[in-house]
């Protein structure tokens, strides 16, 4: 029963969902709250952009789409605080904008392949060993930096105006949440790809508020739940022979089923 | 009687005007608060109460004329802590915020620690202290979308006064809350002036609230119509 875990490419890919998933909720919770879920799904299409960039230049693709993710994501919220167009809409220039800017670059770098699905669905057999390295820097630095800013992103997502009445830099703190959401979103690109990283970030959180608890208690189910869902889809893919992204996200939704159906009864 | 100290100025408000695009709100208003007041704002809807409350708020930055809070300008104010302030949001926050009792009030408390800064046993006594001042203790852990109306709103006073503030800033803070509710928010209002040394400032369209719990009286229908005791407005205009 154990044998999986003689596979070097399982352990790293353990490692890699460990991680991801530890950060995902963390960030999650603010995005959900404060109705902002969709600028992980921006993000994640950015990271795209930034993983052709990776391809056609023969660079680590982890580290061009943190690139070009968090660079995106003070263009986002810069774009939105001008009040040119509206927040929705900043979202979906970005979007479609980088979604286009990708198709063109991995053309270039004759990329339509097995890599590009991998970067699309994710796959934990790529993680490699520098991978893991990255990603535990990344995630420090997201720990530490909510850690720094709770109780000021805790209050933002409360209730803003009051926030700024009591001192607290609103658009600092929300520039730094936007740029810990773009690194992430770039960390979880191998472990359920491009396609899915938002459901990673926002559903945990959303089936633990199904529980209806208070905030710090809220978080650590969101924890919880984000990484059953991530062990428990990566060793069931490694036995059915299916994509472990598939397989967490449909996890995590089954939870929050489950959550739902149990609350209202 | 209560006794008003008309010699520290709290919040000076000089020729303040404010114009939402072609439509000009408030016109060449000027106001002062004093230390200990309990003023009550009151004024038809849309004569500007919301307007100028942001505005001494620091929410609306492109006014004209000058704001004064405890002596200094408003754009180099630092010491925001000691402005508390209960908006009206017991009809529109977000009920399903997952936020127990005790985890809302904390919040009062995050504007004067500080970025960078952990909360301290101080804040958690200072906390515990207000809970109970609002007689919310045995509901602490409760979530904040399970209570009723005016124990939402007693949760915000709390907030408010977790900062240790010298002013309470209160807009339309009993709507859609039971009258009995009410009667009990007012005592606890005044009791908070009274003995508290706490300046209040009550934005409201309830002529008899102002009139019944404020000691002075500004009425504002784009410029300030009335400002003065609450004793001479009743007599001259209710």
């Amino acid at each position: 029963m154990f044998e999986i875990f003689q596979y070097d490419f399982i352990i790293r890919g353990l490692q890699a969902g460990i991680i991801v998933s530890s950060i995902a909720p963390l960030i999650g919770i603010f995005l959900v709250l404060r109705r902002y879920s969709l600028i992980a799904d921006t993000l994640s299409h950015v990271s795209l952009a930034g993983v052709a960039i990776g391809l056609l230049f023969k660079i680590n693709p982890i580290v061009t789409a943190i690139l070009a993710a968090t660079t995106s994501s003070i263009l986002i919220e810069r774009l939105r605080l001008t009040r040119k167009v509206y927040g929705e809409t900043a979202l979906a220039l970005f979007l479609s904008g980088s979604l286009a800017l990708a198709i063109i670059l991995i053309s270039l770098a004759h990329g339509f392949s097995v890599d590009l699905f991998n970067y699309l669905f994710g796959s934990i057999v790529t993680v490699r060993q520098e991978d893991i390295w990255v990603m535990s820097l990344m995630a420090i630095i997201v720990i530490i930096a909510i850690a720094l800013f709770y109780k000021e992103l805790v209050f933002l997502s409360f209730d803003e105006e009051a926030a700024q009445v009591a001192g607290i830099p609103a658009r600092l703190i929300n520039t730094i949440l936007i740029i810990l959401t773009a690194l992430t979103v770039a960390l979880a690109i191998p472990i359920v790809g491009i396609l899915l990283i938002s459901a990673l970030i926002v559903i945990p959180v959303v089936a633990a508020l199904q529980l209806k608890r208070g905030f710090s208690e809220t978080i650590l189910i969101a924890e919880g739940i984000s990484l059953f869902s991530v062990i428990t889809g990566i060793i069931a893919a490694f036995y059915l022979d299916i994509p472990a992204s598939g397989l967490i996200v449909l996890t995590a939704l089954a939870i929050f089923a489950v959550l739902t159906f149990l609350k209202r009864n | 009687m209560h006794q008003v100290d008309h010699t520290k100025n709290i919040i000076e408000l000089q020729n303040i005007s404010f114009t939402y695009g072609q439509e000009r709100v408030l016109n060449n208003l000027s106001l002062n608060i004093h230390l200990g007041d309990y003023l009550g704002i009151i004024g038809p809807n849309g004569g500007g109460k919301t307007t100028l409350l942001k505005i001494m708020l620091g929410l609306l930055p492109n006014f004209e004329g000058q704001v004064k809070l405890f002596g200094k300008d408003l754009k180099d104010f630092p010491d925001w802590y000691k402005i508390g302030y209960v908006p009206q949001k017991a009809t529109n926050f977000d009920l399903n915020f997952p936020a127990t009792i005790e985890e809302t009030v904390a919040m009062g408390r995050y504007g004067r620690r500080g970025l960078f800064k952990l909360p301290t046993n101080e804040d958690n006594r200072v906390v515990t202290s207000v809970i109970a001042e609002v007689d919310l203790t045995s509901e602490k852990d409760q979530l904040i979308g399970n209570l009723s109306g005016g124990q939402q709103q007693r949760v915000f006073i709390a907030r408010a006064l977790a900062s240790e503030p010298e002013v309470i800033i209160l807009d339309e803070p009993t709507v859609s809350v039971d009258p009995e509710t009410q009667d009990k928010f007012y005592k606890l209002l005044r009791d908070l002036n009274d003995h508290h040394n706490l300046t209040l400032v009550l934005v409201s369209h309830d002529l008899d609230i102002i009139t019944s719990q404020t000691t002075e009286v500004a009425c504002i229908n784009h410029s300030l119509i009335y400002h003065g005791s609450s004793e001479n407005f009743n007599r001259s205009y209710v």
